[in-house]
């Protein structure tokens, strides 16, 4: 399809004048390939220098940018006035200030050969998420060292990250060879040293440059005090390596983007293709519907075709009305990718709040979001050492190996295989902020094999026989608000009216049921998780469960929430001041907690996240104990 | 990655309709910001592509400041014609109300007023919650770190230190109501890019990007357009006629010219490639300190 712009009166008629010389050079543009890659090193290693060194020598550098680099080098410079080529990239205002590159930037530039992108990553340990980002869409790595000091500890995390989001190219830059008289030696040990880490990543193309940023030796070209050295430049490396998948014949896939339905005759289904190539008339499968059909169309961005190609933005139809929404997988029938909603997967955290496992995020990966929870932390991996450590949660810049669980089925490839279908995001529900990013390694078979066993008398019936509807009402608020005096003088009304009740209360689980469990964060969740669990069974069970626990956390009560059906569960927010509760104090807790005997103490050294959306809001301070009673039946009542 | 036969420009073009095609999917009522210039050009273009056989699902907006070109101003209502596109025009009432001009209150209010205050309105206004604007990464440096799904707070505020990491091709686009997100679908492209795709795709664009003899008078060491009699001439101001074009195409007092025989697309392309100026030098705004940039983008600027 061919869209429809004619030419227009106030613009330039472009179709009538086409001189050779231009269409030449499109043509000539058009065959150059694109090379994305990143740099990674550590602060004062050079980065940016050789960033700058790049830009500036490729000629990309225009007489108005030379001037104000020329300028800022005079006011923020680092080299006596010279030119300093790291202001030319480091570009936010605070990162100037503080002299380092702390978000991931992006630079352009071109050769006659290949055009590059460049993501000029920071390098601290507290930026590893920023790297990792970059990373996620680079062919390959520039790790840069000082050769004054060889491969630190640095070195081998940016080499673990880029082996972690799958690059499979590095380039070793050996900088400041100016400083240790370009000698060969030194340049020969930490190359050695290098590709000995590499292959234990498993890396397995490595080049190893000698070079002098500062200088411009072997960046562009051969450098003249660097005889010894036999291979090529920098810049000619990074225009011959070839980056291009040796397994070039993946399997067909599409992630569908959007559902184009114009008219009653047209039913297309967008996307980016994945991988690998399809043909009109091929047989596809949609997953994980696992419906089978053929190939009807294809419609690029240059019109109708008969086939799709990998990294080709398209849109498909097929041959029988199908059910396809956004989300799904579109792939080749004979060899279609797994479907599954447990996962074993690599996940680098990259949020202040921990990941606790139990706790529910979104998950987007492809054009499909899902919610999701980490079952289970088997390790996590020291960045640095790549150690395996035991782990109850995953902090801001850490790896783990987890287990995740999703709410449903999708379609996925290992990250080895299809970035695109192995690669995902974690969403946090509350800020909706990017918290974490994760690799799928492969699924987990559990969730299929446990089958739940199908009960002869359903839950609508004990509800009958006991007459009531059964639900469960929430108390969340802090200790001492008044949770249990309320939910007791609620449980007795109820009795009193004929009602089946039970209350769960927080002491006397921790007695019992949780008594393994401290007041951690991910103690806290994990509490909270059991007791949701067991109230359900108790609602099946036809009861009125009455739950009395601070739940201090947001996630959690919203998880045990999510465990009842529309109606069922009420959250009842016993609202008392943090200070009345103090002075009320009546298991002398809050004495104990202030003097420090107490950690984790909610309301003290802990945090309480009152409710947004309570179903019913008791502010204690202007309400007696019988009026609340009496707003918590009628609500349940009614 | 990518299938062998893809051209450079067209990994460009694939990057930039995957992200339009999310916008539609994930936005509940998104919004394109068409400027009338070449990128804009290229966006409404892309946006006809990605959607095809079908309409465009998101509109577009015009933010006009009542100075641009006049030529301009017929130009995107016949574009918005022929692609069926559904066009908003905002002017800010407060600015026509106190007769706002770049002339009398400078450059600096009246973008301000006109652009930025304009933009934030109209968002407001419609209750758009995704804008799409043609900015791209190569045009100036606090832009190159900016994302592709860039989010603002429901004050329009962009916080350079806490934006959310964007890995892959996976944009998240979750936001709470009142927050809104900038989306950059054409971040990768180059302005040796945009011409290139123009002339391949045979798009059209305004013709004040041509040479064409036009009246100018020289004021602050710049080429200003004698557009209509909304341009007060200064004491001794005489306009001449010289053969320009533009650049980049603004508020025609605040934009200047370059003198230039390039008047077929071939010849801006090949101007280009051995111009040593970029682009946004003919911008009368951007001459203050180079943070200025990402201060005014803090603000809302787009
Ligand atoms: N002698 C010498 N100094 C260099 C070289 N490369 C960078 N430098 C200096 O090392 C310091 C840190 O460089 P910079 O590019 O800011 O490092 P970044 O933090 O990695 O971006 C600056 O003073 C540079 O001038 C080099 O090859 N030789």
């Amino acid at each position: 399809m061919e869209p429809e712009i004619g030419k227009s009166e106030a613009g330039i008629d472009v179709s009538a004048e086409t001189t050779l010389s231009i269409a030449d050079y499109l043509q000539q543009h058009e065959s150059k390939s694109l090379l994305r890659f990143i740099t990674c090193g550590s602060v004062d290693d050079g980065k940016s220098t050789l960033i700058g060194r790049l830009l500036h020598d490729s000629k990309l550098l225009l007489d108005d940018q030379l001037a104000t680099l020329e300028s800022d080098s005079r006011r923020f410079g680092t080299q006596n006035g010279e030119i300093d080529f790291a202001l030319l990239v480091d570009g936010l205002a605070a990162e100037r200030e503080q002299g380092i590159t702390i978000d991931v930037a992006y630079r352009f530039f071109g050769t006659d050969r290949r055009k590059f992108i460049v993501a000029d990553c920071p390098g601290h340990e507290q930026y590893t998420r920023n790297m990792a980002t970059g990373a996620s869409t680079a062919d390959l790595a520039i790790v840069l060292v000082d050769a004054r000091k060889g491969l630190l500890t640095q070195t081998r995390r940016h080499s673990y990250i880029v082996s972690l989001l799958g690059i499979r190219h590095v380039i070793l830059a050996v900088n400041k060879m100016d400083l240790v008289g370009y000698d060969q030696a030194t340049f020969e040990y930490i190359a050695d040293d290098y590709r000995q880490l590499a292959s234990q990543l498993g890396i397995d193309s490595v080049h190893c440059v000698p070079l002098s940023a500062l200088k411009g030796d072997n960046v562009m070209s051969a450098a003249t005090q660097l005889p010894w050295y036999q291979g090529d430049s920098l810049l000619s490396l990074l225009e011959t390596i070839d980056v291009s998948r040796a397994d070039n014949k993946r399997p067909f896939r599409l992630s569908v983007q959007w559902v184009n339905r114009p008219n009653q005759n047209f039913r297309g289904f967008s996307g980016l293709v994945a991988g690998g190539d399809i043909r009109v008339g091929d047989e596809v499968i949609v997953l994980p519907s696992g419906k089978r059909t053929r190939l009807a169309g294809v419609i690029n961005p240059h019109g109708e075709s008969t086939a799709a190609h990998e990294g080709e933005a398209v849109t498909l139809t097929l041959a029988d009305e199908v059910d396809v929404s956004r989300g799904d997988v579109i792939a080749v029938a004979d060899h279609p990718p797994e479907v599954a909603d447990q996962f074993a997967a690599h996940v680098l955290w990259m949020a202040d709040a921990p990941l606790l496992p139990g706790r529910g995020y979104w998950l987007k990966i492809g054009s499909q979001t899902v919610a999701a929870q980490i079952t289970e932390i088997k390790h996590r991996v020291d960045i640095n050492s790549q150690k395996f450590l035991a782990a109850k949660r995953v902090n801001l810049n850490e790896v783990a190996y987890c287990n995740l669980m999703l709410d449903q089925a999708i379609a996925f490839e290992a990250y080895a295989d299809n970035r695109t279908l192995g690669g995902f995001i974690l969403i946090d529900r509350q800020s909706n902020a990017t918290v974490g990013c994760g690799t799928i390694d492969f699924a987990l078979r559990r969730a299929t094999n446990i089958h739940w066993h199908q009960l002869e008398i359903g839950r609508q019936t004990r509800a009958a026989i006991k007459g009531q509807s059964p639900s469960c009402l929430w108390f969340t608020g802090l200790s001492g608000s008044g949770k249990s005096t309320i939910a007791n003088l609620v449980d007795r009304r109820l009795h009193a009216m004929g009602y089946h009740t039970y209350i769960l209360d927080g002491d006397n689980v921790r007695h019992g049921l949780n008594k393994d469990l401290g007041f951690t964060d991910e103690d806290r969740v994990e509490n909270v998780r059991r007791v949701a669990e067991v109230a359900k069974l108790m609602v099946d069970a036809g009861l009125i469960v009455l739950v009395s626990f601070i739940s201090p956390f947001r996630d959690e009560r919203r998880m045990a929430r999510a465990l009842f059906d529309e109606g069922e569960f009420l959250e009842v927010f016993v609202d008392t001041p943090l200070e009345l509760c103090e002075q009320r104090d009546p298991k002398g807790l809050y004495r104990r907690a202030r003097a420090g005997e107490i950690p984790n103490f909610t309301g003290i050294s802990s945090p309480y996240q009152p409710p947004e959306h309570a179903d019913i809001h008791l502010q204690t301070v202007s309400l007696t104990a019988e009026q609340s009673v009496e707003l918590v039946t009628s609500r349940l009542l009614d | 990655m990518t299938h062998s036969s893809q051209s450079h420009l067209d990994r460009l073009e694939a990057e930039s309709i995957h992200i339009l095609r999310e916008v539609a999917a994930e936005f509940s009522n998104p919004v394109m910001l068409y400027s009338v210039g070449k990128d804009s050009s290229v966006l409404l273009h892309l946006l006809v592509k990605a959607f095809a056989p079908g309409r465009p699902p998101i509109p577009m907006m015009h933010i006009d400041t009542r100075w641009k070109f006049r030529e301009m101003i017929a130009f995107r209502d016949q574009r918005a014609a022929e692609t069926g596109c559904t066009l908003h025009v905002h002017v800010n009432p407060d600015g026509v109300a106190e007769d706002m001009s770049p002339i009398t209150h400078g450059a600096t209010v009246h973008t301000d007023v006109m652009k930025t205050q304009g933009l934030k309105q109209a968002l407001d206004k419609f209750g758009f919650d995704a804008a799409i604007g043609g900015a791209r990464r190569d045009e100036e440096k606090s832009r190159a770190k900016e994302r592709v799904f860039s989010f603002r707070s429901a004050q329009h505020r962009w916080d350079p230190k806490n934006q959310r990491p964007e890995l892959w091709s996976l944009y998240n686009a979750r936001i709470h109501k009142g927050e809104s997100v900038r989306v950059f679908p054409l971040s990768n492209w180059t302005e040796l890019d945009i011409w290139l795709y123009i002339f391949r795709e045979k798009i059209p664009v305004p013709a004040l990007y041509l040479a064409k003899v036009r009246p100018v008078v020289e004021r602050d060491g710049a080429l200003i357009m004698v557009d209509d009699d909304r341009l007060p001439l200064r004491d001794g101001e005489q306009p001449m006629m010289k053969k320009v074009r533009f650049r980049t195409l603004g508020c025609y007092p605040l934009t200047g010219a370059i003198e230039s025989e390039a008047d077929t697309l071939e010849a801006i392309i090949q101007e280009m490639l051995v111009s040593t100026t970029s682009e946004r030098q003919g911008r009368v705004i951007d001459h203050d300190p180079s943070a200025s940039m990402e201060k005014k983008k803090q603000e809302g600027y787009f």
